[in-house]
């Protein structure tokens, strides 16, 4: 009791960084370029609705939407290079072999706990049990991870046959693999926007909890309270391991840089609901 | 003396061509001359020396050889010179040779007039058949033409030599003389040799001339006889009261090469109709609508019908009447136009107005009443540049023939005139460009649906034809020509993909959208699955360059994909593809243009990629959402006990 006390003295009104600069850049990068693909992919896949129609019209017609989403495409295939090339960079700074570097809390690879707490948290969902102890990631978080790689590789692989369908057929690929392409890049497509601006919208940001945003992504540093609440076992880690507590100090986000995060944020947000109505709609309304 | 001496030379071998030996000879001539490749040159130029051996036998001088006219020729000492002397017709046609001599033919001819007719120019040269025969060109059905062939409007001859009668043929056409001639085939007609000769004609100021002043009445009474027991014209004597110091002779009245039964100007001068019409307070009342009856002379005189005399329209007029002119009801231009007024007559406008429907306009309504002009004067109502705007005096909105035509064709002119038609006639002063009166004829205009009309379904094709004919051969071939494709469904006319009075131009991005529309009325299914792949998708969005149907099936030529000639067969479609994806290849041209993931047997890869993606959106979506569905209420109920708890001061204490 007494040494919990002090603890709690030790951390109050202090802030910790979940998210190094680096990674918050990369998430920067994954929404500007993914609203820019979601928007000038879903005007074609849903060109026969007048909206979408519209939309193109706003943008400039589909020379430019076109133009748009190849430049989005280069940053996606960029982020998810610099991606790579960072976790190497950590592995070799940790002098970690991959699979250690997979393993321990930190790490975004599913393992046992996980399937644990997803039974934990179905208890709790239904009144059964309290809410799981979750760690530095959930298990839906880490699905939105490993969302973003198989999204990437499967969108990016068919989205390049579909920009250079002469280059491939050439070298022997079927004519008729440019409709599958299609019918892959677009539903794939169509299922990340669909789960990124409803699922991820609610289990990170809408989520009663931390309605209407949760600012971490964006300035990095959330209060330890607010920690210690949401996850636990991270918090707990904390405590514990020296290392971590280096990332902790009492400066809070500069207002500043809430601020914009703030706009920012809420104009994705709303970018990206906005896409999803009009998703909706054409869906019910105009393809059966 | 000479002449003598040659004659009897032609009469000796006229009765010498009876023998063998002569006919013999001709047989040497056509040894060579029997060749159609044999030439000469004359004055630099190359000219056939080839006679017909067969036709010559057929002529009238078939009984003389060919020595007899090519006197110069000794059939023993072959070859003959190089240059013979011209052939000398008077020899034998002595007669007609001196009158020509001094014909104005004969007088140019000897001036070295280059336009002047030769013997043979009128007769021909070995070929030459009797006047009697049906097939000569001397025959008397025949001599309007061959006289014509000079003396029409148009010819050099009309234009360079200075003669006062004008239309000579059109005119003759239309005379009493023509109609008979040509409508009746009276073979006792007057044709142009009745009047003017056949080898002696002269100018009508010679004396000697059949058609001078003091000849030309018994030039007519050859056929005209006892004209004056029928002729109460003059009988009457009222021409002679009138002026007898002039006697008049037939053409006074009856005008050379354009008389018909009833012009008689001169008894009915226009100076006596002047004399109350010239008066701007002139009018008379139909029904109840005052109807101004002045007529402006300087204004007529420039008028097409200027050289006319009244009375020349006018004809019901009678001296018994007071105004001679009472009651003469409206002019017949069928007259002088017939075809003209028997087309308005088959017309939409014509038999409405037959009818009784006072919208419908009569030919004064276009051509105007005493100020007509020709349609080639710039300021004519009928000139080329302003026929849209006379048509759309009645065709435009609100005007009279709105009351008549179907709804949504009541801007027609207006979308002529931002056509590419429009446009080239308006903006560019383009006159081949077509006008209304193009497609929907002159005078007989007909609603599409008649059979007979230039714009129904099955005739536009041959009327656009008239301009496009290259298009026209294309589309002739094509499948979409009935010639081609035999079907009871309706094939698409020039009208249905080119709209008929909004025609675009085809390069601009307005008519590439419509022509999907335009092939998706009938072609439904390909249309539908063209919009689920991406050409359609990109098209939808208002993209011009994408692929539409006629950059890939051609517009005008198309054919089914079987067809070795089609763009889209085997041998052609890497190339088609190539217009806008250079580097297609064989393997690229295998992309399902209008390929869809719904069927199933044509396309399974599709079919089961379709729903290996849909069952994997479906699967995510219901596992997500049954876990958002369940998260929510939970993290609301655990929200509010949190608020609860923070609303109870500390140190109180409920239990």
């Amino acid at each position: 009791m007494n040494e919990n006390m002090s603890a709690e003295n030790k951390f109050k009104g202090k802030y910790y960084e979940r998210f190094d600069a680096f990674s918050r850049f990369l998430h920067l990068l994954v929404i500007i370029s993914f609203l820019s693909l979601a928007i000038t992919g879903m005007v074609i896949k849903f060109s026969g609705a007048g909206v979408f129609q519209t939309i193109s019209r706003i943008l400039g017609g589909y020379a430019v939407t076109g133009f748009v989403h190849r430049v989005a495409a280069v940053i996606t295939f960029s982020y998810f290079f610099m991606h790579i090339g960072y976790l190497i960079k950590k592995k070799k700074s940790r002098k970690q072999k991959i699979k250690d570097l997979l393993k321990g809390e930190s790490s975004l690879m599913f393992n046992k706990s996980d399937i644990k707490e997803f039974a934990q948290t179905m208890k709790w969902f239904l009144g059964k049990g309290p809410r799981p102890e979750y760690g530095r990631w959930t298990y839906w978080e880490k699905f939105d991870y490993f969302a973003v790689f198989w999204g990437v590789a499967v969108i990016g692989a068919s989205g390049l046959f579909l920009w250079f369908p002469e280059f491939f057929t050439k070298l022997g690929v079927p004519g008729w693999f440019i409709n599958i392409a299609t019918i892959i890049h677009s539903d794939e497509a169509l299922l990340a926007v669909g789960f990124i601006f409803t699922v991820h919208f609610f289990n990170t940001h809408f989520r009663p909890d931390k309605f209407p945003m949760d600012m971490v992504i964006f300035t990095g540093k959330v209060s330890l309270d607010e920690l210690k609440e949401d996850r636990p076992k991270e918090y707990a880690l904390l405590e514990m391991e020296e290392k971590y507590q280096q990332r902790i100090n009492d400066i809070p986000p500069s207002s500043a840089l809430d601020k914009a995060a703030k706009i920012f944020g809420f104009a994705a947000l709303f970018i990206g609901l906005t896409i999803i109505v009009l998703i909706l709609y054409s869906m019910i309304f105009v393809y059966q | 003396m000479k002449r003598y001496t040659l004659t009897f030379i032609a009469y000796a071998l006229i009765a010498a061509s009876a023998l063998s030996a002569q006919s013999k000879d001709d047989q040497v001539c056509l040894d060579c001359h029997g060749e159609r490749t044999l030439t000469a040159e004359r004055g630099g130029k190359e000219v056939s020396l080839f006679v017909n051996g067969k036709a010559f036998a057929g002529s009238v001088h078939e009984e003389i050889s060919c020595t007899g006219c090519h006197s110069d020729v000794d059939p023993n000492n072959l070859p003959h010179e190089e240059k013979l002397q011209k052939v000398d017709c008077s020899v034998c046609h002595d007669n007609e040779a001196s009158q020509y001599k001094k014909s104005l033919h004969g007088q140019a001819s000897q001036k070295g007039v280059y336009l002047a007719p030769k013997c043979n120019d009128c007769h021909s040269k070995h070929d030459i058949l009797s006047s009697k025969n049906p097939k000569s060109k001397t025959y008397v059905m025949n001599v309007p033409s061959l006289c014509g062939t000079c003396h029409k409007e148009g010819t050099p001859v009309s234009k360079l030599r200075f003669i006062t009668e004008k239309h000579i043929l059109e005119d003759y056409q239309e005379s009493i003389h023509g109609e008979g001639l040509f409508k009746r085939g009276l073979i006792v007609t007057a044709v142009c040799t009745s009047c003017h000769t056949s080898h002696n004609i002269l100018a009508p100021q010679n004396p000697n001339s059949t058609i001078n002043r003091n000849n030309v009445t018994k030039t007519c009474t050859q056929c005209h006889r006892q004209i004056e027991q029928v002729h109460q014209k003059v009988i009457r004597g009222e021409l002679w009261e009138k002026e007898p110091n002039k006697i008049p002779v037939c053409f006074d009245c009856h005008q050379p090469h354009r008389v018909r039964k009833v012009f008689y100007d001169d008894s009915f001068p226009d100076e006596m109709c002047m004399k109350c019409h010239s008066n701007k307070d002139l009018y008379k009342i139909e029904g109840d609508k005052k109807i101004s009856l002045y007529v402006d002379i300087v204004k007529f005189r420039e008028s097409v019908h200027g050289t006319n005399s009244c009375i020349k329209c006018h004809v019901n007029i009678s001296k018994s009447k007071n105004p001679v002119c009472l009651n003469s009801g409206s002019v017949d231009c069928s007259m002088c136009h017939s075809q003209e007024v028997l087309d308005y007559q088959t017309s939409i406008h014509g038999t409405l107005h037959y009818q009784g429907n006072t919208d419908a306009p009569y030919c004064t309504d276009c051509h105007g009443i005493h100020d007509m002009l020709p349609k080639s004067n710039l300021t004519s109502s009928t000139f080329s540049k302003n026929i849209p705007s006379l048509c759309s005096e009645c065709h435009r909105d609100g005007a009279k023939a709105s009351r008549m035509i179907a709804k949504g064709n009541e801007h027609i002119v207006k979308n002529y005139s931002m056509s590419i038609h429009g446009k080239g006639l308006l903006q560019s002063g383009l006159l081949v460009t077509a006008t209304c009166i193009d497609c929907h004829t002159t005078h007989k205009e007909l609603p599409p649906s008649d059979p007979r009309s230039t714009v129904n379904p099955n005739n536009i094709a041959t009327t656009c034809a008239k301009c496009h004919l290259g298009v026209y051969e294309d589309f002739k071939n094509s499948i979409h020509s009935p010639t081609v494709t035999k079907t009871d469904k309706k094939l698409p006319a020039c009208n249905d993909c080119h709209q008929s009075h909004q025609i675009a131009r085809t390069d601009l991005s307005l008519f590439r959208q419509q022509i999907i529309n335009q092939c998706g009325q009938c072609h439904e299914d390909v249309t539908k699955t063209y919009f689920d792949t991406f050409h359609g998708k990109v098209s939808k969005l208002g993209e011009a360059r994408a692929a539409k149907c006629s950059d890939c099936h051609g517009s005008h030529k198309i054919l089914p994909p079987e067809d070795p000639a089609s763009t889209l067969s085997r041998g052609h479609i890497v190339e088609t593809c190539k217009k806008c994806h250079s580097n297609s290849n064989r393997m690229f041209v295998g992309y399902l243009t209008h390929a869809t993931h719904h069927n199933k047997e044509k396309y399974p890869y599709l079919f089961y990629t379709f729903w290996f993606m849909t069952i994997l959106l479906a699967g995510t979506f219901t596992f997500f959402g049954v876990h958002t569905l369940l998260w929510l209420p939970r993290a609301l109920k655990e929200k509010k006990k949190k608020k609860l708890m923070q609303e109870i001061p500390p140190g109180e204490n409920h239990e």
